[in-house]
């Protein structure tokens, strides 16, 4: 038995599946026909981010009172500060230089219309329903694709849903691409041969298997590790076990990297890990470095296309001001919205400020939010894809009220 | 085109087996599901009362965590909860496991089709921990018992069933004219469950209903609710009181249970209801776009028994339009894992019920990768049904992949590939997937190769 890397190996079967690329998707027709040349990535945090401790309002006069629990003393203030006022957590901290070159914002305070309840179920779907109504009536389709839905000239490759979960953000009748680095194939020479006769005669099995076989490439390319290749089941299995999915965390945004630099516009995925019951100065760590992995692996990996991306995260809900009885906190209102990118206009916590007063809290326990979550998105809508602003109020987030530009990019 | 026991046993059933024959005719496929349930008897799922009993068990660890003051307290507390949890998804697997037993080993597969399409219809999940695991148990309590009865029957036990009344908040609306609502005047109608019964579960969308309908039927629903330690109660105090106008009925706010069962008893044996189900058993059982003449049928016989179930399965299984050799409809993933362990022959002892990290391994990682995390639709629309949907270049690469590596997890040994397509497909194995299984290098690649043929995956 003699083994290769796992990168010969998919050097080989990337050549194979050249060859076979025949599918209508994959022809240069489709590949012109993008609507916008600017890169929105859309990323749910599941769990209720506390957004209090992900951008510390430190200069708030009560904040040591209510979050000191949280805080590592070993933490140099000055290295996490960001505008005197607020401090990134150390989670965060391999963001600053994107902070300081201006590519990095935050939306303070700011929450979807879901109130009082604040049970994630909820909370998830209205965030990305995007309809501002509680209800399940109001959740068949997801906010990104009614924008996909009214423009003109979207293609399945114009937005990619990424990731094992099926996503409501992305529900709806514009079609829209889906791929997890974890459904990745490692087949055999003469498997994907079999496999492409067993399929041929069916045009809907045909052309998935062509492009699965096209897209576990850009999926696992960056692997090096040895792989038997006498035994292709157990690489395949490796790709289904759990210890390959913090690798596919970033294996997300790489693969999400790869098709922004071709003719995908709007990539979409989740990150989970964040609600911190327990804990949480352990916990939330782990959850952040995550996001800022993410967001620097998007850089990297985009090139020059960075510069006309911007990356926006959000949450279902923020948490409890207070610290609870377990080191962590409860579901909340007001939240953090985070923004990256190259055509941002960065260097910003853009936040009508409610501050931490018992008067000031929303039912005397939560961050009171101040703006729509929703307004910001719709005005980087607004500014990258050039949208109508009666489109955003009317189709993408009916009934918002957009209000004042934030001025959110350059 | 008319009936023949291999494309029963694939379009209408969990698929062929090497053990269990498939149906000889419609009779005998009409006969067994009015017959004894041999696959519930074989395979045992509970009702809800585990499931009510854990929550309580998990609410109790969940308080005591959280009083929990000290590091000894709280790090006992943690353990307890952690262990309440796991063993709570340990037993969901063993019910998950029974579900796709029954799959695998029943007699009678158009009955566990049935069930699915049911409660797919009637979609309702837990949006609590413990409630999050109850999808076995919901089926087996409100769905399974009437499957073969009146569609009015189905719809009663549906609706008010706990967990739909939690999942479409029915819980928390309360008649603002009604003692609880004028004790509380600022809690209210909640329309959410009033709009899918008349949207999904039984007009349909394009129905003949308004807004007042909605509304109206709302407060008629006021005095549904349950709680955790006797199941089902009617809430008096909570009932909208007054006559309420929905459709041409006329039901009184006062009349307690019997009102609603009259409401949904009118609701249920409507036409537009008639052409709501006929539709979507065609689109479920025959294909995407099925022969307006059979959705007519089954349409008829809807109206002409007011929805006697068994009748239109007749209606549906006696029409030439449901035998055409044309491609079927693709498998959802449910059905594409269960026909491949019914073609396997997987025993109970195969199966690793109790071991929580295979069931996520084997089954519950790889059915969300192909687009069906199990009992989470993402709306109370429930699954799609367009073959579009399930097969995405991601999807499909989820069922490759499950195909070629878990059938050696599950069976020591796997069948000869050659001997494997006959099983697997019988007569209707195209040329190709003959080939390809002789072809193979290995006997896991043979069999997933043949699990992954278009053929195998479509009905």
């Amino acid at each position: 038995m003699t083994r290769h890397s796992r990168r010969s190996f998919l050097t080989r079967s990337l050549a194979l599946g050249c060859s076979m690329a025949a599918s209508p998707l994959m022809t240069p027709v489709t590949f012109a026909s993008a609507p916008w040349d600017n890169r929105l990535v859309v990323i749910i945090l599941r769990g209720g981010l506390d957004g209090l401790d992900a951008v510390r309002p430190v200069g708030a006069p009560e904040f040591n009172a209510l979050r000191g629990g949280l805080l590592n003393t070993a933490e140099d203030p000055a290295a996490l500060d960001l505008d005197g006022f607020f401090a990134l957590h150390p989670g965060l901290s391999d963001l600053m230089p994107l902070w300081r070159s201006g590519q990095l914002s935050f939306a303070h305070a700011v929450s979807t219309p879901y109130r009082d309840k604040r049970s994630h179920f909820d909370g998830q779907d209205i965030l990305e329903a995007g309809t501002g109504a509680p209800g399940l009536e109001h959740t068949r389709n997801g906010w990104l694709n009614r924008l996909l839905s009214e423009v003109p000239g979207a293609t399945a490759e114009t937005a990619f849903a990424i990731g094992r979960q099926s996503m409501l953000l992305t529900k709806g009748t514009a079609p829209v691409s889906d791929w997890s680095p974890e459904a990745s194939l490692v087949l055999s020479t003469q498997a994907e041969r079999l496999l492409d006769l067993v399929t041929h005669d069916d045009p809907l099995f045909r052309d998935a298997l062509i492009e699965a076989i096209d897209l576990s490439q850009s999926g696992v390319m960056n692997l090096d590790e040895e792989v038997d290749t006498a035994d292709m089941l157990n690489a395949m299995q490796d790709m289904a076990k759990p210890a390959a999915r913090g690798k596919a965390v970033t294996q997300i945004a790489s693969f999400a990297a790869s098709r922004l630099k071709m003719d995908t516009r709007i990539a979409a995925y989740s990150l989970s890990g964040f609600d911190t019951h327990a804990n949480q100065s352990r916990g939330i760590s782990r959850a952040l470095t995550q996001i800022a992995d993410n967001i620097l692996t998007l850089k990297a990996e985009l090139g020059p296309v960075w510069g006309k991306t911007t990356v926006v995260a959000m949450t279902e809900f923020g948490r409890t001001v207070r610290v609870n009885g377990t080191g962590g906190t409860d579901h909340g209102t007001g939240g953090l919205m985070i923004m990256a990118g190259g055509a941002l206009k960065g260097g910003r916590v853009v936040t009508d400020w409610p501050g931490l007063s018992e008067a000031a809290l929303y039912q005397g326990r939560d961050l009171m939010p101040t703006r729509d979550l929703r307004a910001h998105a719709g005005w980087i809508m607004r500014g990258l894809f050039g949208l109508d602003r009666g489109l955003i109020e009317n189709t993408v987030f009916p009934g918002l009220d957009l209000g004042d530009n934030p001025g959110l990019l350059l | 085109m008319s009936f023949t026991p291999e494309r029963a046993a694939i379009r209408f059933g969990c698929g062929l087996s090497p053990k269990h024959a498939a149906p000889a005719s419609v009779g005998h496929m009409l006969g067994a599901i009015a017959g004894r349930d041999v696959a519930a008897e074989t395979f045992p799922i509970p009702g809800m009362d585990p499931v009510y009993s854990n929550l309580l068990k998990e609410r109790d660890a969940r308080r005591a965590y959280r009083k929990a003051r000290t590091d000894e307290e709280i790090e006992a507390a943690n353990k307890q909860l952690t262990q309440v949890r796991r063993s709570l998804r340990i037993e969901a697997g063993g019910w998950f496991g029974q579900t796709l037993l029954r799959r695998a080993q029943t007699p009678d597969g158009f009955r566990e089709r049935l069930v699915a399409f049911w409660s797919d219809h009637f979609t309702a999940q837990g949006k609590i921990q413990a409630l999050i695991l109850a999808q076995a148990n919901y089926a087996e309590e409100a769905i399974r018992p009437h499957i073969t009865g009146r569609f009015a029957d189905m719809l009663r036990a549906a609706i008010t069933h706990p967990l739909m009344l939690h999942y479409l908040d029915q819980i928390t609306s309360i008649g603002p004219n009604s003692r609880a609502g004028k004790r509380n005047p600022d809690r209210g109608l909640n329309e959410n469950l009033a709009r899918e019964v008349l949207e999904l579960h039984t007009l349909g969308v394009d129905g003949p209903y308004t807004q007042n309908d909605v509304r109206a039927f709302a407060k008629l629903l006021t005095g549904l609710g349950f709680d955790f330690k006797r199941g089902f109660a009617f809430r008096r105090a909570a009932s909208e009181p007054g006559e309420h106008a929905i459709l041409d009925g006329r039901y009184n706010g006062d009349g307690g249970l019997d009102a609603v069962h009259a409401a949904l008893e009118d609701l249920a044996t409507h036409p537009a209801t008639a052409r709501h189900i006929a539709g979507k058993l065609a689109v479920h059982f025959v294909g995407d776009s099925p022969d307006p003449a059979l959705v007519h049928a089954l349409e008829t016989r809807f109206n002409e028994t007011s929805g006697d179930l068994m009748a239109v399965y007749e209606a549906l299984l006696t029409h030439p339009a449901a035998w055409g050799s044309q491609p079927g409809n693709v498998k959802q993933p449910l059905d594409f894992i269960g026909s491949s362990l019914r073609a396997l022959d997987v025993q109970p002892r195969q199966m690793p019920m109790k071991r929580l990290g295979r069931m996520r391994r084997f089954f519950y990682d790889p059915l969300t990768l192909m687009g069906q995390t199990w009992g989470r639709p993402t709306g109370p629309d429930g699954w799609p049904e367009a073959d579009e949907d399930w097969i995405t270049p991601a999807r499909l690469a989820a069922r490759l992949q499950w195909a070629m590596f878990t059938p050696l997890r599950l069976r020591r040994t796997l069948p000869d590939p050659r001997d494997f397509v006959d099983v697997a497909l019988g007569g209707l194995a195209p040329e190709q997937v003959r080939f390809a299984a002789k072809a193979a290098e290995t006997r896991p690649e043979g069999v997933g190769i043949v699990l992954s043929s278009a053929a195998f995956q479509r009905m």
